[in-house]
């Protein structure tokens, strides 16, 4: 029972945190190699940007934390994109087609290719991410269903092509299609104050980063290292998660995964993270 | 969940009398049997409750998991290589199935 009640007082001190006795702490000065490869975990920030360097949420974890995500070995996001692979090449749907028929060895097909989503799709005349290509692919290609949203399959398979991207600067074309507007309309909601607890994105990973909300150090809400192997979890998170959980703690309504809503915001978070290498499934507390 | 998979990283050879560092790592959920399904209902525990290191038929290390062991248990020790050899790895779960991993050593 004591210890429903130290859980229920520390969801209530999200909430405190944010208005009583913030504490500074500066992200370490560090650097990330995994299995010996480096990391770009600190870039220039993009013309335009609130700040003037952009920093991982690599650098905002414990030691211990950071330690296991700089060997592959001992991520266990590595377990699902591992799992993947084989889904890769195992057929699925009335094509009888697998990934691996069209597109071949996925270390090849895939490399960097994670690292530049979301892209202008113009059947859709929308931007789409890693998970509605699968389902494209999957829908198009190999008569199967889409996934589920935040599926097993799916958090595994986004998780595998974005690992082909590991280490590879991450950007977003926004010269293609209409997606300069999808960033504008992604930048009013991050700014915009929503729920009860009256919070933006920007209140806590702009504002306030770096600070100490109770024992979780505040990041820039960088999404580079999505899907990611959130300890709290014991699982692969999905983004669109994420960033559904974020809201939920304002004490919002969120907007469905994959809504307009919410890939205007991928498009503008991705942005704000430009030159940062992926770290696929990054390892977070 | 899908058939547990394990991973085992130790090198390939070895100096005669070596310390070596093993790491091992699988998937498992390890259901502690605390939780709850969306109806109310508790949800049976199912872990991994043993783990066990051979080399050559000879006890290296051993240890009970209990509940409270987040999934994926990882493990991490030291072991000295008199000969070439093979280690044997072995998961107990607790509806009974044995996971076994062997990998092969040679000392020069």
């Amino acid at each position: 029972m004591k210890t429903r009640l130290t859980i229920i007082s520390l969801a209530g001190g999200i909430a405190l945190g944010c208005f009583a006795g913030l504490a500074h702490a500066d992200p370490v000065d560090d650097t990330l190699e995994i299995d010996g490869q480096p990391m770009i975990t600190r870039a220039p920030a993009p013309e335009g940007h609130p700040f003037d360097e952009v920093l991982s949420g690599w650098l905002f974890r414990e030691a211990e934390t950071r330690a296991v995500e700089a060997d592959s070995f001992q991520n266990p996001g590595m377990l699902e994109v591992e799992r993947a692979a084989e889904i890769w090449s195992t057929p699925e749907g009335t094509a009888g087609k697998s990934c691996e028929t069209c597109h071949g060895d996925v270390s090849e097909s895939m490399k960097g290719v994670g690292a530049h989503y979301p892209k202008w799709d113009k059947d859709a005349n929308r931007p789409i991410n890693i998970e509605l290509q699968i389902d494209k692919c999957r829908t198009e290609q190999m008569g199967a269903e889409p996934y589920k949203f935040d599926a097993k399959d799916q958090k595994a398979m986004t998780a595998l092509i974005k690992n082909q991207s590991l280490g590879e600067p991450m950007s977003v074309d926004l010269s293609q299609g209409d997606m300069q507007s999808w960033w504008d309309r992604g930048k009013d909601t991050y700014y915009t104050r929503t729920g009860q607890l009256n919070l933006s994105c920007s209140n806590c990973h702009e504002d306030s980063m770096g600070n100490m909300i109770r024992a979780d150090h505040l990041s820039q809400g960088q999404v580079n290292g999505f899907p990611t192997y959130r300890l709290k979890q014991s699982a692969l998170v999905s983004l669109h998660n994420r960033f559904r959980g974020c809201i939920r703690d304002t004490r919002a309504e969120f907007p469905k995964a994959f809504s307009d809503e919410l890939m205007a915001l991928e498009v503008y978070v991705t942005w704000r993270g430009t030159g940062l290498s992926v770290e696929t499934p990054a390892v977070r507390q | 969940m899908s058939t547990p998979k394990p991973r085992v990283k130790l090198p390939k050879s070895a100096a005669k009398d070596e310390i070596i560092t093993i790491k091992t790592l699988i998937s498992h959920d390890m259901e502690s049997g605390q939780r709850k399904d969306k109806d109310g209902n508790a949800i049976p525990r199912k872990i991994l409750n043993t783990f066990t290191c051979e080399f050559n038929g000879q006890a290296v290390f051993s240890c009970n998991m209990e509940p409270a062991i987040s999934a994926n248990p990882y493990f991490e020790f030291n072991a000295r290589v008199p000969e070439s050899g093979t280690f044997k790895f072995s998961w107990v779960d607790d509806d009974g199935t044995v996971i076994t991993h062997e990998q092969d050593i040679e000392v020069k």
